[in-house]
């Protein structure tokens, strides 16, 4: 269990996916304008984040593995990812419509967010067994979603302060950005 | 528009990170020098030609509903074979890039283009228009990485190039340096444009 709280630990503050890895900055700029869509991507996030961690890594032992057609991982990954959004979208549309009403934008955008596909490899590339794999994939969509709502608290800020015009939207988000991974490289050597 | 107009935009007009606020993963992560993010900036302009390429060829025969997963089928087999490649031929370069190339799949601009300009120009064009925000794209990533590579470990395509004195400012190297030095370019490109602009208002 100790080895599941460290994983969890350093997936979510000292490597951080969005902060430090770099993986699915897209949607962390582009939806950090306001609190409740940053939820809400961020919920939509850790949801099919550990779907498809937990899937692409079934494929790739079961169906890649034993084929001997690992070099397909790519093309293999993103069909599962695609495919799974779309099926994630049309059940929660079925089956729970305020859950649709709350996170129904975010599905689509969600294929080409590459924290999704990141996660998928690095499980592959680091050896994870198949629990430790559900495992980093959750704490690393959690890792996600507290960086972005952290993000969009800052930025809402921003509406009440004057900003430079070269720096207005984008390069003073960046700036945010840079100075948030600050405060979470001052995880580093946590774990 | 002209071929060498849609070619030439990808330079200024619309330079990818910048403009096509798009594909910033590989933009922060590659660039701590700058031949890694030329070597990143290449392998996504041969996937971008190409993608635009055939996704173009292709257009008339692709239907409306499924076309998004068409695309990232076309594009993951370029991805494919650039990985392949690379591991082959350039195998320090994939060491240093590393899970960044499998995730040109993923890298908006490449689907972005196909959706918004090759599923709706002929082939030569999209050529065009993917050499061209494809050599933005690696130009925006050769001199983000230089400007790194500069400040933060004082040399240049591995040449020392600073005084002897002088201090490497290893923050530039580090995570939060990359936002921060992308966000200082963009800022400076937004106020040349602004100038441009009150300029031209002017006279």
């Amino acid at each position: 269990m100790g080895d599941f709280i460290l994983l969890m630990v350093s997936a979510i503050l000292v490597n951080n996916i969005l902060l430090i890895r770099f993986l699915g900055n897209c949607p962390f700029l582009g939806v950090s304008r306001s609190m409740d869509t940053a939820t809400g991507m961020g919920l939509a996030v850790i949801f099919v984040l550990t779907l498809a961690g937990t899937i692409t890594w079934l494929v790739h032992s079961y169906i890649l593995v034993p084929l001997g057609i690992e070099y397909l991982r790519t093309i293999a990954f993103i069909l599962v990812i695609a495919t799974l959004v779309q099926f994630v979208e049309m059940v929660v549309q079925k089956t729970a419509p305020p859950l649709y009403e709350a996170l129904g934008i975010f599905l689509p955008l969600i294929t080409t967010n590459c924290a999704v596909f990141g996660v998928a490899i690095i499980n592959i590339n680091e050896g994870y067994d198949f629990i430790t794999a559900i495992f980093f994939s959750f704490a690393s969509a959690c890792g996600f979603a507290l960086a972005l709502v952290l993000m969009a608290g800052m930025r809402e800020r921003f509406a009440l302060v004057k900003i430079p015009r070269p720096f207005e939207g984008t390069a003073i988000g960046l700036i945010t950005a840079g100075l948030i991974a600050l405060a979470f490289s001052g995880f580093m050597g946590l774990v | 528009m002209s071929i060498k107009d849609e070619f030439t935009k990808g330079f200024w007009k619309t330079i990818p990170p910048f403009r096509l606020v798009l594909g910033l993963c590989p933009v922060l992560a590659v660039t701590t020098t700058g031949i890694n993010g030329m070597g990143m900036g290449l392998a996504t302009t041969f996937v971008l030609v190409f993608s635009n390429l055939f996704v173009s060829l292709l257009r008339k025969f692709i239907p409306r509903e499924v076309r998004i997963a068409s695309f990232i089928v076309i594009i993951a087999s370029f991805v494919v074979i650039v990985e392949l490649v690379m591991q082959a031929y350039f195998y320090q370069l994939f060491k240093i890039l590393g899970i960044f190339i499998p995730l040109i799949v993923v890298n908006c601009i490449i689907l972005g283009r196909a959706e918004a300009f090759a599923s709706k120009n002929g082939p030569i064009m999209s050529l065009a228009d993917g050499l061209g925000i494809g050599l933005g794209f690696t130009i925006s990533l050769f001199v983000l990485g230089s400007i790194r590579e500069l400040l933060g470990s004082g040399t240049l395509l591995d040449f020392n190039v600073m005084w002897s004195g002088f201090e490497p400012f290893a923050f530039m190297l580090k995570p939060p340096g990359a936002f921060v030095a992308l966000g200082i370019l963009l800022a400076l490109m937004n106020l040349i444009t602004q100038i441009q602009e009150r300029r031209g208002g002017a006279s």
